[in-house]
């Protein structure tokens, strides 16, 4: 009750009557430590009151869920009318592997799916490639043709389950293979809806998967965004991503602050070749991460919608209020995770996904406790996904709007990061933009600095990890067990992509290959083509090889 | 950010990049004269590559390069491939100074 008190009291400051209790309380009871930190290394105060929100306007700022600029979330209703989606991101092994996990979390009512591919599809490389050597379905699903989509979403109508799928640099190649799949089921393509993942920047930035030199890679996104208007309208095409920026040790402020600038420098692109703002923006989508820091992560998702909405309507005159409403998709941190005493990792995810839930998340991606051992194992990934239906359930945490909003310390929390990423935006706007930001080494020097920082607080002992540099065990036992992917997947992979160029015909794959290299010399939307050369079962080291005879390849700048 | 902590450590680190194939790090070992080689792999691929990393080495001739690891390696993969010549395998926690002291005591001295 300090508000009440100080009010009868006639003080106008909270800080005055902490002081008095301060003074007879601090000398016997001293802080336990000289800094409180949060894990992005920002320093929290004792206390949060009045004073530390008397700049915010509650119309202006933070308005009602459902309002500009949507602070309190883009829907009136919450989680009461609809609840987030569970989407857990799931790949491993052959696609006929993959597609039982898929029905099986279906099953157990996760209700959408999320494909992660393994490092030689990321890549843009077939199967037989030497460079897939001993990469083949372990950190992911193996794609390299039509046939093994087809196998991947074997018996998943795609007209009904939305599928988002991570992949980045050769993206408009599975977004090709995604949607000839759905035709093959009879799907109307106007019909369906999911996401791309097609984040180049952050590849650039953090991920470090790349192909094609940046603005070449900056164009094919932008061929996805035009292709979609106009023939998969409910499509995603992009999930603007801060998910690796944070896991590659960025802050949750440069998290925010990278991503959303990604975020405006697709948009830039975008209205520079002609897209409609009102009509493109509305489909970008945005993914975070959740980490262990619970008040900064739901700062971070406010200030997040309340940033968007601004810049889209005062720096790009949107107009449609869906182009301002900020949707985005939330993982929990897989960096957090430890090795070692794995279990404590269920405990970790649940108020990590607590944090995304209560930021508003759209969907959700609960981590499982063995994902810093090895790839999930059923047991591990029901969990996961029972961990987000007790929040959802049993919790109570759904049943009102932004119950965080008006904290003190969250709202001052969420200005804090507002203030902190215009900062970024001021620095990156003067290189030119975000592009340039990236060619310069930029927002890769920031995160790298950050990332040295958090690694000296842990060794320190300034930063703890449970389990690691805090109530480590010694000789722990190895307790879990772990999912093993054999050199049998690349095998399997290797004699469908034999059979697939046994059986296609090799001058329809000649033939549009041809003209996708033309269209990609000529600066034409390269969407058809690639669509082209997917029917004729051309795969996709095929397609990402004409691509790069156009393109060339990117050459790292030194950091 | 362990090239960093081994420069701070007073080291010469030479970062090659990321996704090589075995060939491409024993050709750096051989041309830059290392004393160690330190390679990461965070995928499960560590027991495809990493004896070809060590075989490539002594075919090259480097008889004594130190070679150690650091990612998510599972317990019961790491005698295995200690016995194939990796030096040691560092997993997720590893203090970096703990990773510098190792190489440092472990290099074969010049003559």
């Amino acid at each position: 009750m300090p508000l009440t008190e100080q009010a009868s009291a006639g003080q106008s400051k909270e800080q005055q009557s902490g002081t008095e209790s301060l003074e007879v309380s601090l000398p016997r009871k001293a802080d336990r430590k000289t800094s409180f930190q949060t894990v992005s290394l920002e320093e929290v105060n004792r206390l949060y009151g009045p004073s530390d929100t008397e700049n915010v306007d509650f119309d202006r700022d933070i308005s009602a869920p459902g309002h500009f600029p949507y602070t309190r979330g883009i829907h009136a209703t919450g989680y009461r009318g609809k609840l987030w989606t569970m989407r857990q991101f799931a790949g491993f092994g052959t696609p006929e592997e993959t597609n039982a996990r898929f029905k099986y979390l279906l099953r157990e009512g996760q209700t959408g799916l999320s494909v992660a591919y393994d490092l030689p599809a990321l890549m843009g490389y077939d199967a037989d490639s030497p460079l897939s050597e001993g990469e083949v379905g372990k950190c992911g699903v193996a794609v390299s043709s039509l046939a093994d989509m087809e196998a991947l979403f074997d018996g998943i109508p795609l007209e009904n389950v939305t599928v988002s799928q991570t992949i980045n640099a050769p993206a408009s190649v599975f977004l090709a293979m995604y949607l000839v799949v759905a035709e093959k089921q009879g799907a109307d393509w106007t019909k369906i809806s999911g996401t791309l993942q097609n984040d180049i920047l952050k590849e650039y930035i953090a991920q470090k998967e790349w192909i094609y030199p940046i603005r070449s890679a900056m164009k094919l996104v932008i061929d996805t965004f035009e292709f979609c208007t106009q023939h998969v309208p409910r499509y995603n095409p992009i999930s603007v991503s801060g998910y690796h920026i944070r896991e590659a040790g960025a802050t949750a402020l440069q998290e925010l602050a990278f991503t959303l600038r990604d975020g405006i420098e697709y948009v830039d692109w975008g209205v520079r070749a002609g897209l409609d703002l009102d009509q493109f923006v509305p489909r970008i989508s945005f993914f975070f991460n959740a980490h262990n820091d619970f008040f900064e992560e739901v700062a971070k998702y406010r200030a997040a919608r309340r940033i968007w909405a601004r810049m889209m309507r005062d720096r790009f005159g949107a107009v449609n209020e869906r182009t301002m409403q900020m949707r985005f998709h939330t993982q929990t941190a897989g960096v957090s995770l430890t090795f070692q005493q794995p279990l404590n990792n269920i405990i970790r995810v649940a108020i990590q996904a607590l944090a995304g839930v209560l930021g508003g998340t759209q969907s959700l991606h609960t981590d499982a406790y063995d994902e810093a051992l090895a790839l999930p194992t059923d047991r591990a990934a029901l969990i996961a996904l029972r961990t987000q239906q007790i929040i959802a359930e049993e919790t109570g945490v759904a049943n009102t709007v932004d119950p965080l909003g008006g904290s003190y310390f969250v709202e001052a929390l969420t200005n804090k990061m507002e203030a902190g990423a215009l900062d970024y935006f001021g620095r990156i706007d003067a290189m030119g933009g975000m592009v340039e930001a990236v060619e310069k080494g930029f927002p890769q020097r920031e995160i790298q600095e950050s990332a040295y920082q958090y690694q000296k607080a842990f060794e320190r002992g300034e930063q703890t990890i449970v389990g690691v540099n805090k109530y480590a065990m010694e000789n722990e036992p190895q307790e879990v067990p772990i999912l093993v992917i054999d050199e049998s997947v690349r095998h399997h992979q290797v004699e469908r992509l034999e059979s697939v160029r046994a059986r296609r015909d090799q001058g329809g794959v000649s033939r549009t290959l041809d003209s996708l290299r033309k269209a990609a010399q000529r600066g034409d939307n390269t969407m058809t083509a690639t669509i082209d050369a997917v029917r004729e079962y051309a795969t996709l080291g095929e397609i990402c090889s004409a691509l790069r005879d156009v393109y060339g390849i990117y050459e790292e700048p030194a950091i | 950010m362990i090239a960093r902590a081994l420069r701070d450590a007073g080291m010469e680190v030479i970062y090659t990049g990321l996704r090589q194939t075995p060939e491409m790090i024993a050709a750096a070992a051989l041309q830059e004269d290392v004393d160690a080689v330190g390679v990461s792999i965070l995928s499960g691929a560590h027991n495809t590559l990493c004896p070809r990393i060590v075989s490539l080495l002594r075919e090259e001739g480097l008889k004594d390069t130190l070679v150690v690891l650091g990612g998510i390696v599972p317990q019961e993969d790491i005698p295995k491939l200690k016995a194939q010549g990796v030096a040691e395998v560092f997993l997720p926690g590893t203090n970096t100074q703990d990773i510098a002291d190792f190489i440092r005591n472990n290099v074969k001295p010049r003559d």
